[in-house]
């Protein structure tokens, strides 16, 4: 079993999804990316999907959240990630979840997943079961 | 000698300082609402002239309707409701936000103006405002909005401001959306385009700040400001219905103008904090409806449903921001 990384702004929106996952208590481990340079910096040492905002509307300057950007940064960060999952809005068109096409071409991953907004609940239910098969499939490639 | 009662517009006047923030995500919206800003000269309109005259009369009338009606809540939200909400923000940096706001939407009206005045005529564009301002559903959502503007709650008056950014307009917004998706007025299309990613800021930041309000009331307020909420998109959403068949009715349009009606309603209550109250067999737009809107969409991100055998990394992204350490 693997983990979850996750960074969510001030507004909480990906915070609220990410615990309607219910990971911890499957066994999970899930890490939050700080949002403040004073609140630390995070570093991983097991594998992790990552869930990110899609920030910014119309251009692809800005869209993955800075803090996302410092923590692949690390070296030691960026060779744990096995995939991306990404929210966003449909109103910003072509730009719609585009953070998640930046980190899998990036980095090289799979983009697992894109839902809009706080997600629904099909979308928590998908994302739940879909990671658990995920870190199975991982687990026997590796095996 | 200053009247009691006097319009009493500040107690002292405070400098904004942006570099001493209280709310870092006024800075951040500020800076995407500038990133995005735009003007109607830039989108070439004109081109669309040949397109327009393809369409039958009763799909003039229908999109000459939508735009005259999207004019009038744009000159709402401009004048009255983003202003309206200024008194109310905690910090000078959200004033200025509103501010934003404020002039964008007037942008906004008057794009349609500009759409107005390169396809039909001054004859067409008054009878357009006439039916209007005369129509009971459009006269009605108008008043509901306004009258929560008016109001003496500051939380509220977001709910109703959100609504309108994230809810309302989105029975105008199919039109142009229908016809990209049908290779026509694909200039007109791209303008939209444009208002619906501000409308999407405007929708989140709004939200954003009535769900900072919302965490300072007790739990018994927040559950009446919750049933307020639902209430209030309830009594909407009906008038919408209705408006909807005036507009699309007689091109049989009005079915599918709905499951977009739901699903941006859905949208409005999340950027409110709150979970989505239409379900998904309710809110399954069109596909051609949604590739119209984001190109993206349609593009089936859900490596989890699977067989898990094809690997489907990004593809290739020019990324522009310069802080990527790799």
């Amino acid at each position: 079993m693997s983990s979850l990384v996750y960074f969510s702004s001030v507004s909480e929106n990906t915070h609220r999804f990410v615990q309607r996952l219910g990971l911890e208590e499957r066994g999970m481990p899930v890490h939050r990316i700080p949002l403040r340079p004073a609140d630390g910096f995070l570093t991983v040492d097991e594998p992790y999907v990552l869930l990110v905002p899609t920030y910014g509307g119309g251009n692809e300057g800005g869209a993955v959240p800075r803090q996302v950007r410092k923590f692949l940064g690390d070296e030691g960060n960026r060779s744990l990630i096995r995939g991306v999952i990404a929210a966003g809005n449909t109103n910003f068109g072509a730009a719609y979840c585009i953070a998640g096409d930046i980190i899998a071409a990036k980095c090289q991953v799979p983009y697992l997943y894109a839902f809009e907004l706080l997600g629904t609940t099909e979308d928590a239910q998908r994302v739940r079961d879909g990671l658990g098969r995920f870190w199975q499939r991982q687990s026997l490639i590796s095996a | 000698m200053a009247p009691t009662g006097q319009l009493k517009l500040i107690d002292r006047v405070t400098a904004i300082n942006w570099n001493r923030l209280q709310d870092e995500k006024d800075l951040e919206v500020w800076d995407r609402l500038v990133g995005n800003f735009w003007l109607p000269e830039k989108v070439p309109v004109s081109n669309d002239i040949q397109s327009w005259n393809t369409l039958s009369e009763a799909e003039k009338l229908m999109t000459t309707r939508v735009f005259t009606g999207l004019t009038l809540l744009d000159t709402i939200q401009g004048t009255v409701g983003a202003v309206s909400l200024i008194p109310d923000a905690l910090t000078p940096h959200e004033e200025a936000v509103y501010t934003n706001i404020a002039f964008m939407e007037s942008v906004h009206a008057k794009s349609y103006s500009s759409i107005f005045s390169t396809l039909i005529s001054t004859k067409e564009i008054d009878d357009a405002f006439a039916w209007s301002e005369e129509n009971p559903h459009l006269q009605r959502k108008a008043e509901i909005v306004l009258e929560y503007y008016r109001g003496d709650d500051p939380l509220k008056r977001k709910v109703a401001s959100t609504m309108l950014e994230s809810f309302l307009f989105y029975s105008g917004f199919y039109a142009p959306m229908y016809w990209s998706s049908r290779a026509k007025l694909t200039n007109t299309a791209d303008l939209i385009r444009l208002i619906i990613r501000d409308e999407a800021v405007h929708g989140y930041y709004i939200g954003y700040k009535f769900q900072k309000g919302l965490a300072k009331l007790t739990q018994a307020e927040q559950d009446e400001m919750k049933a307020y909420t639902f209430d209030l998109l309830f009594e909407l959403y009906e008038n919408e219905v209705e408006y909807t068949e005036s507009l699309y009715g007689e091109l049989g349009l009005t079915e599918d103008v709905k499951k977009f009606l739901r699903y941006n309603a859905n949208k409005a209550l999340m950027n409110l904090g709150y979970e989505g109250l239409f379900p998904k067999d309710e809110t399954d737009v069109n596909p051609a409806i949604l590739a119209a809107l984001s190109p993206n969409a349609d593009e089936n991100h859900d490596f989890f449903s699977g067989s898990g055998s094809s690997y489907v990394i990004g593809k290739a992204v020019e990324t522009t921001d310069d802080d990527w350490d790799f």
